[in-house]
């Protein structure tokens, strides 16, 4: 009884925000300043107008530049991370405890300190508002994080199966690819959410590091959303991009949520 | 399959310290060899050299004719049954039991075959689509031996591989183990900390201490001509007595009687007098047998198992300490047992007798099966206590036993108290049975150290 109060209290207090945003982006905007929860006069304007003009529009071309800035980066940070984790989970190399630690300090690090000298570097180097200018400061915070919750996976595998694998005649490379990732599934799963909500969520970087729609994000876009006239402030827009901005989140959650499945090692060793 | 030979093999770590010294053992094609010993003794490791999970430190290892030091696992076409299975989660029995044919590249219908060939053998053709997950602790193990079996391996490497069963299913599963590799004829290494699965099911017990091979010898040796006190102490349940005494003027002075001294032995002075508890008796029921000796002593516990009694009597003044035997009792647990109090000596005893608690018993041994070990060294001083000599090498460094093709011991038949020799029934064979325990009701074994750093 307690836990349901409890429950109900804290959705309820995460909800109300996203709620209200839901009602903003269907107010009009003469009702848009109104103070009401529920929206007086609905109209979907809001999202119509950020597809008018197709490509050109202000929310198309930045949706298409969110989703595969967040793919890559993902792809590469998995990719990447669990082969490091692997390495960290099971083999004795010198220098591996200041990997961690080096990336865990990387982790640590506030964005907001790098991306001044960033924008400096990208400028000469041609990185600036480019795809690859993003991708690769994600995949500096990203990388540690994903290789932390890997390393966590991976060292939870009884090493044993990976001996039994080999035992029965497969290669290292076998082993790890029909043994270990297939075991370590969730962890990857887990892993990969967190860094695509991560490069999804971004805005310091964005904001920074990009000056086009060519290379430019959902969240930097919005702030460059433009009122009617000069005189009205686009607030039902951005609340309309930032419900529609939440949807590929919650779809990738929800369907990576089924494979992170506890337990999934059950029945390895004797149990 | 294939003769396994190791020669001088060694493991050492990058510290210094060798899990594996110098160990030389031939292993027979088709030979079942255990490899027992207390809990950090190298067994395992050795085993996983073979797998060639560990690397070799020195020495050389031939499996067949090819020296396969430098072959990673899976080119030695070897089987493992690991101690938790490690069974692949993610795959089905099936799957399981098919994948090293898979990595092989054998066509698919043949894997389907052999599986189910061996899913036959083992009872688990019911279960054959469903996850380890959903099987049973012994149908797990099935499976593990299954993937084994399925590969026709030149040999397999057993881990200890009932040590998670509950004692019913350990027993049981310990036949099917002896069974199968009868019918197979693989070569079978076998790792295990339990003796009574030692003696039950090898051809050949290899007995290991610290690293160092003991004895290598059929369980029926083993059991008779223990060739120091370690091995001595390590087989037989209840373990051996051991007990301080002097050798003066042909009289062996025990701290409980006199016997005479044993023929052939010229030492005078300290020796450890080593006695099975079956070679005493109550002083009624004993055989009329030359060399007899009669003793009184007081008893302090009486333990009536039904089909005989154990009977635990104190004496003063002569109880052995070595290294040895305090690692065995550390071990084995048998520092909880009454009879490893300091003073105590357990004697098994007829149905029949009746012996009291906390009175004195007329108790008899037989002095012609006492085992005399040299106190500085533990060896052996009377190789040929047994019935057959072997060459009595015994120091506690390396024992090489000479390499004896399994069966041909050449015992005289008929004696019931020795453990049994190899072609009895499996399953039927029965070591002595270990004092206040049900064989399989060991803990589960410590884990080598050097297995899971």
């Amino acid at each position: 009884m307690l836990w349901t109060a409890g429950i109900v209290a804290v959705v309820f207090y995460a909800m109300i925000p996203v709620v209200w945003l839901i009602s903003l982006s269907l107010k009009t905007p003469a009702t848009v300043g109104d103070k009401k929860f529920v929206p007086q006069d609905l109209t979907l304007e809001n999202y119509t107008t950020l597809f008018e003009g197709g490509f050109d529009s202000p929310l198309l071309r930045p949706l298409i530049t969110s989703v595969a800035i967040a793919i890559i980066a993902t792809t590469i940070a998995v990719t990447l991370a669990s082969f490091t984790a692997y390495a960290i989970a099971r083999l004795d190399f010198p220098g591996k405890a200041l990997i961690l630690a080096g990336a865990l300090a990387i982790a640590m690090f506030p964005p907001i300190s790098v991306v001044g000298p960033l924008f400096d570097m990208w400028r000469t180097l041609g990185l600036y508002d480019t795809y690859p200018g993003l991708i690769i400061p994600y995949l500096t915070f990203a990388l540690p994080l994903a290789i932390y919750t890997l390393v966590a996976f991976f060292r939870e595998i009884p090493w044993e199966l990976e001996q039994a694998a080999q035992v029965d005649g497969a290669t290292p490379w076998q082993a790890f690819t029909k043994i270990i990732l297939p075991l370590a599934a969730p962890g990857v799963f887990t892993a990969a959410i967190l860094v695509f909500i991560f490069a999804w969520n971004d805005f310091v970087f964005a904001a920074t590091l990009t000056s086009s729609d060519s290379s430019r994000t959902v969240p930097a876009a919005m702030a460059f959303f433009q009122g009617e006239s000069q005189f009205t402030a686009p607030t039902g827009n951005i609340a309309a991009a930032a419900v529609l901005v939440t949807i590929p989140i919650i779809i990738f959650v929800l369907i990576f949520q089924r494979r992170i499945v506890a337990g999934l090692t059950a029945g390895a060793v004797k149990g | 399959m294939a003769a396994i030979k190791l020669h001088d093999v060694t493991k050492r770590y990058a510290d210094g310290t060798e899990a594996v010294k110098q160990m030389n053992l031939e292993i027979d094609d088709g030979e079942f060899m255990i490899l027992v010993g207390p809990s950090g003794c190298g067994k395992s490791t050795a085993l996983r050299m073979i797998a060639g999970l560990e690397d070799i430190s020195d020495g050389e290892l031939t499996i067949g004719d090819r020296v396969v030091n430098n072959l990673s696992p899976r080119d030695r076409d070897i089987a493992m049954v690991f101690q938790n299975y490690a069974l692949y989660p993610h795959m089905t029995v099936r799957e399981n039991m098919g994948f090293a044919l898979k990595l092989a590249k054998v066509p698919q219908d043949e894997i389907d075959k052999k599986v189910e060939e061996a899913a036959r053998i083992l009872d688990l053709s019911a279960h054959l689509d469903r996850k380890p997950a959903n099987l049973s602790g012994g149908q797990r193990q099935r499976v593990a031996m299954g993937r084994a079996i399925v590969r026709d391996p030149q040999a397999f490497l057993m881990d200890e591989p009932l040590s998670n069963l509950d004692a019913k299913l350990r027993v049981q599963m310990r036949t099917e183990v002896s069974r199968l590799q009868r019918s197979l004829s693989t070569t079978t290494v076998y790792v295990t900390h339990d003796q009574t699965e030692a003696m039950t099911l090898g051809d050949r017990v290899a007995v290991m201490r610290s690293g160092v091979l003991q004895q290598v010898d059929t369980p029926r040796v083993l059991y008779r001509s223990p060739v120091n006190i370690f091995v001595a102490g390590f087989i037989g349940s209840p373990a051996m007595n051991f007990f301080a005494a002097t050798i003066s003027d042909g009289t062996l002075k025990l701290p409980f009687a006199e016997a005479p001294a044993p023929s052939g032995l010229d030492d005078e002075g300290d020796v450890i007098v080593g006695i099975r508890p079956e070679d005493f008796e109550d002083a009624r029921f004993a055989p009329d047998h030359p060399g007899g000796v009669t003793f009184q002593a007081p008893v302090e516990v009486v333990e009536s198992m039904g089909s005989e009694i154990y009977a635990y009597f104190s004496f003063q003044g002569g109880e052995v300490s070595s290294d040895e035997l305090a690692e065995l009792a550390r071990d084995s647990g048998i520092a909880e047992t009454p009879g490893a109090a300091a003073g105590l000596a357990v004697a098994r005893l007829s149905p029949e007798s009746d012996v009291r608690e906390g009175q004195r018993a007329r108790l008899w041994f037989d002095g012609a099966k006492l085992h005399l070990f040299n106190p500085a060294t533990g060896a052996n001083l009377r190789q040929d206590s047994g019935d057959q000599a072997i060459a009595a090498k015994a120091t506690q460094e390396a024992v090489q036993a000479e390499t004896k093709k399994p069966g041909d011991d050449d015992e005289e038949p008929g004696e019931t108290e020795s453990p049994p020799r190899d072609g009895e029934e499996p399953g039927e064979t029965r070591s002595p049975p270990r004092h206040g325990e049900e064989p399989g009701e060991t803990e589960p074994p410590p884990r080598d150290r050097g297995k899971d750093e």
